[in-house]
């Protein structure tokens, strides 16, 4: 691997880009207005080629007035379509942003000779000429495209900081927003310009269709990391700024390693930006497949323990003065589990203390007595529970109450008692097991 | 040595652990009707492992209007579905006329609440009425004059003959659900299953839905209707089945639909048991 | 003639209209021999009866018209931005299907091939979707974008290692994203052909099917439809036209053709058939006047023009649409109001005859001021509707004296103003509670909203209502509302 000035820069300028987009995307995300990032990203052409004609130059505060009045143009196009044509929302989305990308590069290719724009440098953009064309900033040399994506991330930042109440609020409820004074349109507007705006700095240098990678991805997967908005903006930066940074990593050297030269990176970045997706997707602990899956496993697993913890119980209140015998086979059939889950149950159970093996038989040691008694009363104080609230045969109740005990904590084992006046017995007469002790933890 | 354990295990009094794979089975102690129109087996329903309805057994008797009430979130709906399959079941069986559904769709129609479709899809009334018929026509085949003449009856009989050709958006919303109504009369079915028909319609369309179920039942088909207003319950229904989460009570009108009863079904939530529906939602996450 | 008899002839005369529109494809080769020693001048000239420009024209009518009808199904099924994350998802197909062929030894540019992998990634995406939407907390439009970005990211460093691979030549790949109209080849447009009829044919097979999918899955589902099947038909069928679209103009406008003919569409017509043959229709006639305009105008960006069309189709339909277009709403409303202003002034005469009636008056005239007081409105504007009114002989109004009377036809017309309107005061006394959100105070008759057994009980409701045809006494005091 290779690296100059020219690497450091891109990482730079791609870090910036993804910085900006991740920011106002978070919002878009939360407003379900991802697709106007992609429609955005798409609509802006054509103020583009008309701030090119109208001044000729390839002025940037020009572009973006031009680019500001094209993203405002779309959101409110798209709302009348919406409001009063009666038009589907992303059916009309559709065809605003899809027309304005026809009537771009049209108006592009009428005046080719004076709009120094070609539409794949719109679509892919091209990171490593944008290092070429530098400016001086305090006698440094620096990339123009560096100055300007800082600027508009300035821009950003300073707009969101100002506005953070304001748009917390009319994302999460527009309409209570403007009973308490705050107009969701001036907002939502506001957005759009600077999403709008972003997008003309980022997509120079990245292409459209990367800048919504940049708008959608890191926030959504933020999004599936927390519940909190500004940690979502955080680590959506987070993953902006990595995605950009290893997304040239792995372009100068992924391809490497199966015998290609290196490749686009602004193609790399969205596939980084994909990467962590998928990766948060899979591992995010609360909403993550893996964690969930997980999750699952130990909670079959945990109610496997107290099932046993309860059979044994309750074997032992019918045979009090009797040895028995119990094995991981015969214990799995009678709680209706597999011998093997029977089996990880038990040890379970053991490490814990809560059983002690007496030759090839397993009984409850005092902990686990108290722990099984517990359990007991709170499906029992449930059967008499659904057995006075519901016209149910007996047996009926205590399916449900199979399900109830293991997510019965102390307070509301105590809460039931009271409800059903403390009973000394449960509706098929079996005697309710003492309170003992409220360490049941249902965790 | 464990047998003597299991064989106290079957008897009525007894809180031992069953199998939860015996769950599916129909359970000890309580007799289904081989041929009631429909028999639910100890359904369970989640929605995110929320429970929505806990075990409910219930057996339709044929030939008879049947009611089904409770208050908002009580799972009525929920009911419906999940023994027609629109939403999965956590456990249990259903069977309509002792056979699964897969067999009997012919001879089960449903109605769903009005909100469930679009109402601005370009469709007229009697091509949603047609719709009804598409089960037995089959793939690819055309719908042909005596399927549409079916429909059209179907309209003729809810008092929407003259309105056949009208756009279902210009329709109001008691005439709406006269257009469901129908589309499930052209189904021909014997068991019909209507989830609030009589909701935010208007005294016409009321009287005029309630002498068509009444019809239906008078010819021998079963209709279970999913209602609201308790002040028509004795009024409207044979028979009632009272339902919040579980089922309360369920038999004749007179004798099931009480001020007892009543209570039971609305007298304020369960907290706890809702309590515990949240923790079992949370853990099932 | 029932529906389905002309839903059969539509379909048939759609086939008609793509075969007929395919014919120049398979007859245009002996043109070419003939001109082909002048070929290059035709492409610049604007002549249309060149084979090139006939090949393109119908390649660009024919993706219309398929997309046109695909399109309508997405569309009611608000899934219309589907096929953007279709389009951008069949990027990466290409790039890898011609990694693939060229590392076995192939060409890799056989079409083919890359339709193939297009077709496979763009379906790997469409998956996507419904996986992410269905497992994660995440919505529908990030689902979307999720999909559309990462999969056109992976497909741009895909494009990138392609540039860089030994002795392949990726020249081209890149029409796929903008498309190649001008250039197109007969193959190309024999493709086009293919699919359009394939979308046709299925789509007239399964239209009982795609309907009942479409407005009423709980239904399908308990009549015992294979849903998932004949989603996967129509997914598949989305996909084929976006493929064979990418070729023509290019995967960002080929959403745009998925979208914008079914909008039109809805403006135009209520019924399910005629919207996709609408829809069809626009979507052909962009296709054939956007490429036609190019060819007159060498240098524009086809796909862009032909879009372009079919957003000005659009916007004619948003206007002048017969069923739902602004100028149709408004001409409406202009009606409504004008015909609330007459059943207003209809209302105060007869009105104004009862209480002279009872005061044992004359009722012959009614004095244009006493009129001015019944309600708001401005001396002239009273003067104009009773000068209109008396156009209509529904009144004689005397200028002079400043009275007016009710002529027989007027008074006809007023009593049945008076009485609907003091049957919908009943009602909506009496039944208010059930009904008000569902009640169109304009109906022309109120026997149509409330049914006539409704409108019997309450006119029985009066004990002196009588006379049906004459309206009940009011059941508030008459005389000036304030």
């Amino acid at each position: 691997m290779i690296w100059d000035s020219t690497d450091t820069w891109i990482v730079v300028i791609g870090v910036l880009a993804g910085i900006s987009s991740a920011l106002l995307g978070s919002y878009l995300l939360l407003r379900r207005m991802s697709l106007m990032g992609d429609a955005i990203s798409h609509a802006v052409l054509p103020g583009l080629a008309i701030a090119f004609l109208v001044t000729l130059s390839r002025d940037s505060v020009s572009m973006f007035i031009g680019a500001a009045i094209l993203g405002v143009l779309t959101a409110i196009v798209t709302q009348i379509l919406h409001r009063n044509g009666k038009v589907e929302e992303n059916a009309s989305l559709g065809v605003v942003f899809t027309t304005l990308f026809a009537l771009g590069l049209i108006l592009i290719s009428l005046f080719a000779n004076k709009v120094h724009l070609d539409a794949s440098c719109v679509l892919y953009g091209n990171i490593v000429l944008s290092t070429l064309d530098q400016v001086s900033v305090w006698g440094w040399m620096v990339p123009r495209a560096a100055v300007v994506l800082f600027i508009v991330l300035l821009i950003d930042i300073a707009a969101i900081a100002i506005l953070f109440k304001e748009l917390r609020i009319t994302s999460f409820d527009p309409a209570m927003a403007d009973t308490v004074g705050f107009n969701p349109w001036i907002c939502q507007y506001i957005l759009m310009s600077l999403v709008a705006v972003t997008a003309v700095a980022a997509f120079e240098v990245v292409g459209s269709i990367l800048v919504v990678a940049m708008i959608i991805v890191p926030p959504a997967t933020a999004y599936l990391l927390t519940d909190r908005l500004l940690v979502m903006l955080v680590l959506s930066v987070v993953f902006g700024a990595l995605a950009a940074g290893f997304g040239h990593v792995a372009a100068i050297t992924v391809p490497i390693w199966f015998g290609f030269e290196d490749t686009e990176t602004a193609g790399m970045m969205a596939v980084l930006a994909g990467i962590f997706f998928l990766l948060a997707l899979l591992g995010a602990p609360r909403y993550g497949i893996l964690g969930r899956l997980v999750y699952r496993v130990s909670l079959s697993l945990r109610i496997a323990r107290e099932d046993v913890l309860g059979f044994l119980y309750r074997a032992e209140e019918l045979r009090s003065d009797q040895a028995h015998s119990w094995q991981a086979g015969s214990i799995g059939q009678a709680v209706g589990i597999s011998p093997s889950l029977a089996r990880i149950a038990l040890v379970g159970l053991h490490r814990a203390g809560q059983i002690v093996r007496h030759d090839r038989s397993w009984s409850l040691t005092n902990q686990g007595r108290n722990r099984a008694a517990s359990l007991v009363r709170s499906h029992r104080l449930w059967e008499t529970y659904l057995a006075k609230h519901f016209d149910l045969p007996l047996d009926h109740v205590h399916r449900a109450a199979m399900d109830l005990e293991h997510v019965t904590d102390a307070s509301m084992q105590v809460a039931l008692s009271r409800e059903v006046n403390n009973p000394s017995i449960d509706p098929h007469g079996k005697p309710m097991p003492e309170a003992k002790d409220q360490e049941n933890d249902p965790q | 040595m464990n047998s003597e354990i299991q064989s106290e295990s079957i008897l009525p009094n007894q809180d031992l652990p069953r199998s939860r794979s015996a769950r599916d089975e129909v359970p000890p102690g309580r007799e289904h009707h081989p041929d009631s129109p429909l028999s639910i087996h100890d359904m369970t329903v989640a929605y995110h492992r929320k429970p929505v309805l806990w075990d409910v057994d219930y057996d339709a008797p044929a030939g008879k209007l049947i009611g089904v009430i409770g208050p908002n979130g009580a799972g009525k709906s929920t009911l419906l579905k999940a023994a027609l399959g629109l939403v999965p079941k956590a456990s249990g069986k259903v069977l309509f006329f002792g056979q699964p559904y897969r067999s009997q769709r012919n001879r089960v129609a449903y109605v769903p609440q009005r909100e469930s479709v679009d109402w601005d899809f370009p469709i007229n009334a009697l091509e949603v009425v047609t719709m009804g018929r598409y089960g037995k026509i089959g793939w690819i085949k055309p719908v042909s004059k005596r399927h549409r003449n079916v429909a059209m009856e179907a309209l003729e009989r809810v008092g929407m003959s003259d309105l056949a050709k009208r756009q279902i958006n210009q329709l109001s919303g008691g005439q709406q659900q006269r257009v469901f109504l129908a589309r499930a009369l052209a189904q021909e079915a014997s068991l019909y299953m209507m989830d609030e028909p009589l909701a935010g319609v208007d005294a016409a369309t009321e009287s005029t839905i309630v002498n068509v179920l009444r019809d239906l039942r008078d010819q021998g088909a079963t209709v279970i209707v999913v209602h609201h207003d308790l002040q028509t319950v004795s009024q409207y229904f044979d028979h009632v089945l009272l339902l919040n989460m579980r089922m309360v009570a369920s038999g004749i009108t007179s004798d099931v639909f009480t001020q007892e009863n009543l209570r039971k079904t609305y007298g304020g939530r369960l907290t706890l048991l809702d309590q515990a529906a949240e923790a079992l939602a949370r853990a099932g996450e | 003639m029932t529906t389905d008899r002309i839903i059969k002839q539509t379909w048939l005369f759609m086939m008609m209209v793509v075969m007929l529109v395919a014919a120049p494809l398979f007859a245009g080769e002996v043109e070419i021999q003939e001109n082909i020693s002048f070929v290059d001048q035709l492409l610049r000239t604007l002549s249309l009866r060149d084979y090139n420009t006939r090949l393109v024209l119908t390649g660009t009518t024919l993706l219309g018209l398929a997309s046109g009808v695909m399109g309508t199904y997405m569309l009611l099924r608000r899934r219309s931005l589907i096929g953007d994350a279709l389009g951008h998802a069949t990027f990466p197909g290409i790039a890898l299907a011609f990694m693939i062929m060229v590392a076995f030894g192939g060409e890799g540019k056989s079409l083919p091939g890359l339709l193939i992998g297009a077709a496979v990634t763009g379906l790997l995406g469409v998956g996507a979707v419904v996986f992410i939407r269905h497992w994660t907390r995440l919505k529908e439009d990030a689902a979307l974008g999720i999909v559309l970005s990462v999969w056109f990211g992976i497909g741009v460093a895909l494009m990138g290692l392609v540039q860089s691979m030994p002795g392949a030549d990726a020249a081209g790949l890149e029409s796929f994203i903008y498309g190649k109209t001008a250039s197109m080849v007969q193959s190309d447009a024999i493709l086009i052909a293919g699919a359009a009829v394939t979308v046709v044919i299925v789509c007239t097979l399964l239209f009982k099917e795609f309907a009942i999918l479409s407005f009423d899955v709980d239904l399908a589902r308990t009549q015992g439809w294979p849903l998932v099947k004949i989603d996967l038909i129509m997914m598949l069928l989305v996909t084929l036209v976006v493929v064979v679209g990418l070729q023509a103009v290019g995967l960002i406008l080929v959403v745009a053709l998925l979208i914008i003919p079914a909008v039109a569409a809805r403006f135009w017509t209520q019924r399910l058939y005629l919207m996709i043959w609408i829809a069809a229709l626009i979507g052909a006639l962009s296709g054939l006047v956007g490429a036609g305009i190019t060819n007159l105008f060498a240098g524009l960006p086809a796909g862009a023009v032909i879009v372009l069309t079919g957003s000005s189709i659009f916007l004619i339909s948003l206007i002048f649409g017969s069923y739902r277009g602004l100028v149709v709403l408004l001409t409406r409303r202009v009606r409504l109001n004008r015909r609330v202003r007459y059943q207003h002034l209809l209302r105060a005469l007869w009105e104004a005859g009862e209480l002279k009636q009872r005061a044992s008056q004359s009722q012959d005239c009614i004095t244009l001021k006493w009129l001015l007081q019944q309600r708001a409105w401005s001396q002239r504007s009273l003067q104009r509707l009773l000068k209109s009114a008396q156009r209509k002989d529904l009144l004689l109004f005397d200028p002079n004296k400043e009275t007016v009377r009710l002529t027989k036809s007027g008074e006809i017309e007023a009593s049945r103003v008076v009485r609907n309107h003091r049957l919908w005061e009943l009602y909506l006394i009496h039944y208010a509670d059930i009904a008000p959100s569902h009640v169109d105070r304009d109906a022309d008759s109120v026997e149509h909203v409330i049914g006539t057994d409704l409108v019997r009980e309450l006119e029985s409701a009066i004990a002196d209502a009588g006379d049906v045809l004459r309206p009940p006494p009011s059941p508030h005091k008459l005389g000036v509302q304030s």
